[in-house]
């Protein structure tokens, strides 16, 4: 009838995401934290691989950076200082169709949870772990954290801290089952998505670490890396960070670096004399917990029934 | 009860006599193989339709020096004619490979004048003179302690079988035991069969070999027989521990993921399940911490798995942060708490119900959560079930409470029946309507439906944070005091729902009340049984629900004249030098003085074994006589 054909469908359309489908109300850290450029950066990568905000979880800790799943409009789990990696992992393990985003800091990773992060490391289950390290306790007004410089004045030290910080990326460069190891700075969002959206794209855990500006209580540890990037070397790879226009004018020092070689890597996370930035490590090919937790995960009805009654039958008189 | 058996055995007569139940031991050095021997016998009574409860005798190192009187290893099994709910008084009979390991029975009143000893008597012949001194110093100190003892040549009878009688001994033990209780030797060759199934046939044919030896050794010389007459028609049954009980009632239960660390007396429930879960496509998740372990669970819960962890007291102790979290973010969560003996290290292989408060109450701020107390193997299994199903009801989690006399007692149950409904039902994933707040909590109830992450429209951050309905960060008053209410509201709901317990004894009233929790009830009751049956006018209740508590528990307490909360745990004694006013009382006392504004006194144990009838009938003696000096 007026020449209509009379068979088409409607195709539904596609479901798009675009920012604000990730952006989970106003932000409040303080006016020039550096947690702003990464809550960016992963709301942009979830835009870029059009992933559902239901099949997104944020995991956190506690601490100003633990916030970060209050921000995005996808599921979120702000649970306990120190412990977002167990629950990330929990999570993870029966859950297989989920993106999970850890944010945890300096305090919540490499103190009072350093025993998960090393456990984390060795499960290796495929998850993206951002490290936001601003070297002090920010949440709790101004203490000393293990990242926190020689020197360095809080309320816990007023004269200064007296141990050396630990090293993060060496420390997880020995953890055995590391599989993918970058380190980005939050003043530069080129090359802090840039490496996000690798650890992302790794199938494993691709842990960041992030250097990420307090500005009301550490500003002075990084401002001398803000103001000059030759402080920095820029790692880069064809297997790795790949090099672009943009990153070559933003860094005086570059580097060629294999990411598949852990020697160097461990090397390059050693320079404290020029902070490494890019993606330091990764092994695609190391197990993933994931392939053991997934197993039995399609199991029917009819067959845990059968099971659970051979079960009792075992232990039958 | 059994005081005229053992008069009749000392005769020596020979003939067989009918006893109602017995106990007997089986004690040795450790890797002696006595347990597998007084399982194996355990096994062949519960086949054979009799009621049986066994518990391992386990010394704290796992290779103790041999002959040493805290290295007793082995096992004791109590058979009787009608279900066995605990492991008894003094024994009956007990099989020693060594005297050096009876006083370490001894200290733990394990015996009586009568009961009947067969001891290995090598040690009379040993090359050491020390040795041969000990034995004989041993063997007169037994005698005159009123023992029976029968020496036996038990090495030097396995000797003609195996040129290893140290790893033989135990099933040449098994063989005597079928011929002093009347079993068909039989039914210990099948068990021996199916425990050396895997050894090969020689292997099996030697302890076969050694099985008929003790059999014959026994019909021809040992004086004594006893006949346990069988249960009548016990049904379908299984043979399992409490804590295999727990694991497979995680499995009928459908819980997806257990997620623990190794912690005495609850692992075994993790090596059940290491071995079996994976059957019905369970995750089995050992965590690099007792945090880490909650927190994997409160994860897989959180993705909308149902998940289990299992512990003991100290590892409670190290969950608590997360388990406040689990109350308020309202995660439905199982853990299972097989309590041992403290405070710290305490007593790790030993009973001990010490942490009832600790569960109630032991996280930070106000977290209201369910507890529920097994009291019997049985109940093991299907209140891992009841407990899945109440933390998705009420969105909350529910801890388990066991302990070591359950975990550690075998005895026959019903065999349950699984059922469709027991699983947990799949996880939701259609749309979620968003009209509905995450926490959209019923007033009357403090339930609330649950998004589950991968639901569109659902999306919500749980916060450990004082919050909304909606799940929004607040920190105003009212905020706060709503998300309490309804949290606690769900124990009332829940305790409208419940039925007040049932009197065993008098319910129209009495002297006197036991209340007791948990493992004791087999124990009680068998006790205030003993004392019904002299014309004492003593009842029981049994709690299962400890939090909320059962309701109706002040109506009944009023119709006693007395009443006493009997457990594990400790309590400041009566005729301690401490004011009445200042005594501390037990856990189970102080929550229930507090609901029932009752007198309720204490009557506690901490000496890390269970209860036995005869003490519990002693504490009913010593009340009944106190509370006689009173009205005198």
């Amino acid at each position: 009838m007026f020449g209509l054909k009379t068979d088409w469908e409607l195709d539904p359309p596609p479901r798009y995401f675009t920012l604000e489908d990730y952006e989970g109300g106003v932000a409040r850290w303080c006016p020039g934290c550096g947690d702003f450029g990464v809550l960016t950066a992963v709301q942009r990568i979830c835009r870029e691989q059009q992933l559902p905000p239901e099949k997104v979880v944020a995991v956190s800790g506690i601490g100003c950076s633990s916030r970060f799943p209050h921000y995005m409009k996808t599921y979120g789990f702000h649970g306990l200082h120190g412990r977002p990696l167990p629950v990330a992992c929990g999570i993870k393990s029966r859950r297989p169709d989920l993106d999970i985003w850890v944010a945890t800091g300096d305090g919540d990773c490499c103190s009072i949870g350093a025993g998960h992060w090393i456990h984390a490391i060795r499960y290796n289950m495929d998850m993206t772990v951002m490290l936001f390290d601003n070297a002090v306790y920010g949440l709790t007004k101004n203490q000393t954290s293990p990242t926190s410089p020689v020197g360095f004045k809080s309320n816990t030290h007023p004269r200064g801290a007296w141990l050396p910080p630990l090293d993060p990326l060496q420390a997880m460069l020995g953890f055995t089952n590391v599989s993918f190891v970058g380190q980005a700075v939050d003043w530069n969002p080129i090359l802090l998505h840039a490496i996000l959206r690798q650890a992302h794209a790794h199938k494993g855990l691709g842990f960041v670490r992030i250097l990420q500006r307090c500005p009301t209580y550490s500003g002075h540890v990084f401002q001398d890396l803000q103001k000059s990037p030759d402080q920095l070397l820029l790692l880069t790879h064809d297997d790795g960070l790949p090099m672009t226009p943009e990153l070559d004018r933003l860094f005086p020092n570059k580097e060629q670096h294999d990411p598949s070689d852990l020697g160097k890597a461990r090397i390059a996370a050693a320079n404290h004399e020029r902070i490494p930035v890019g993606v330091l490590f990764r092994d695609p090919s190391r197990p993933i917990y994931d392939d053991f937790t997934n197993y039995g995960l399609g199991t029917s009805v009819e067959d845990k029934l059968d099971s659970i009654n051979a079960e009792l039958d075992r232990f039958a008189i | 009860m059994s005081t005229h058996v053992a008069e009749a055995a000392g005769t020596g007569s020979g003939s067989r006599t009918t006893v109602p139940q017995h106990i007997i031991e089986i004690v040795s050095d450790s890797g002696e193989g006595a347990q597998k021997a007084g399982q194996a016998f355990g096994a062949v009574c519960a086949k054979s339709g009799r009621g049986v409860w066994t518990v391992e005798i386990i010394p704290a190192e796992i290779k103790p020096p041999a002959r040493s009187q805290a290295g007793a290893s082995g096992i004791r099994i109590r058979v009787g004619s009608r279900t066995v709910t605990n492991m008894g008084d003094e024994a009956d009979l007990v099989v020693a490979f060594n005297e050096q390991v009876l006083y370490g029975r001894i200290t733990q009143h394990a015996f009586r004048k009568g009961t009947n000893i067969l001891l290995e008597n090598r040690w009379a012949t040993d090359d050491s003179p020390e040795i041969r001194e000990l034995y004989a110093n041993a063997l007169q100190e037994f005698r005159e302690k009123g023992f029976v003892v029968h020496e036996l040549p038990l090495e030097q009878e396995c000797l003609k079988h195996t040129s290893n009688p140290r790893v033989g001994k135990n099933m040449f033990v098994l063989g005597m035991l079928c011929s002093i209780y009347g079993f068909e030797v039989e039914r210990a060759l099948e068990e021996a069969a199916f425990l050396f199934r895997k050894k090969g046939e020689k292997v099996v044919a030697l302890n076969h070999e050694l099985i008929r030896a003790g059999y014959a050794y026994a019909s021809d010389h040992i004086p004594i027989q006893f006949f346990v007459p069988a249960r009548p028609n016990p049904g379908k049954s299984i043979v399992v521990n409490g804590n295999q009980a727990v694991g497979l009632g995680i499995m009928a239960a459908g819980i997806d993921v257990v997620a623990m660390y190794p912690i005495t007396p609850a692992t075994s429930v993790s090596h059940y399940l290491g071995e079996a879960f994976h059957r019905v496509g369970g995750l089995l998740h050992q965590a690099e911490d007792e945090i880490a372990a909650i927190g994997f669970a409160i994860g897989a819960s959180y993705a909308g798995k149902t998940a289990c962890t299992v512990t003991s007291g100290p590892g409670l102790a190290l969950k608590t942060e997360f388990l406040g979290l689990a109350v308020m973010g309202e995660l439905p969560l199982v853990i299972v708490d097989v309590q041992r003996g403290g405070p710290s290290t305490g007593l790790p292989t030993k009973v001990e119900q010490g942490d009832l408060l600790a569960s109630i109450w032991g996280q930070p701020g106000d977290s209201p959560k369910v507890v529920i107390a097994p009291a019997t193997i049985e109940e093991c299994f299907h209140f891992v079930i009841t407990a899945r199903k109440l933390a998705e009801a009420f969105r909350t989690p529910v801890i388990v409470l066991t302990d070591a006399n359950l975990a550690t007692g075998v005895q026959p149950i019903p065999r349950p029946n699984p059922q469709e409904e027991w699983l947990a039902p799949p996880i939701d994933q259609a749309p979620w309507d968003k009209k509905v707040l995450a926490y959209d909590w019923d007033v009357e109830s403090g339930a609330s439906p649950r998004p589950i992450p991968g639901q569109p429209g659902g999306e919500y951050v749980l916060t450990g944070l004082s919050h909304t309905k909606d799940a929004h960060v607040a920190y105003d008053p009212d905020s706060n005091r709503v998300g309490m209410e309804m949290r606690s509201r769900k124990l009332a709901a829940l305790q409208k729902a419940l039925k007040p317990p049932k009197v065993f004894g008098d319910e129209s009233g009495g002297d006197l009340l036991l209340v007791g929790w948990g493992s004791t009830q087999g124990a009680i009751e068998e006790g205030v049984e003993r004392a019904r049956g002299e014309g004492q006018s003593v009842s029981a209740v049994h709690l299962r629900f400890m939090s909320p508590l059962e309701p109706g528990l002040e109506e009944i307490f009023r119709r006693f004249k007395k009443v006493v909360a009997i457990g594990i745990h400790y309590s400041d004694p009566e005729d301690s030098p401490i004011d009445k006013p200042n005594r501390r009382r037990s856990q189970l006392a102080i929550l229930l003085r507090d609901q029932t504004l009752v007198d309720v006194d204490s009557w506690t144990r901490v000496e890390g074994q269970p209860l036995s009838p005869g003490t519990i009938y002693d504490a009913i003696q010593d009340h009944l006589g106190r509370l006689a000096r009173k009205e005198s």
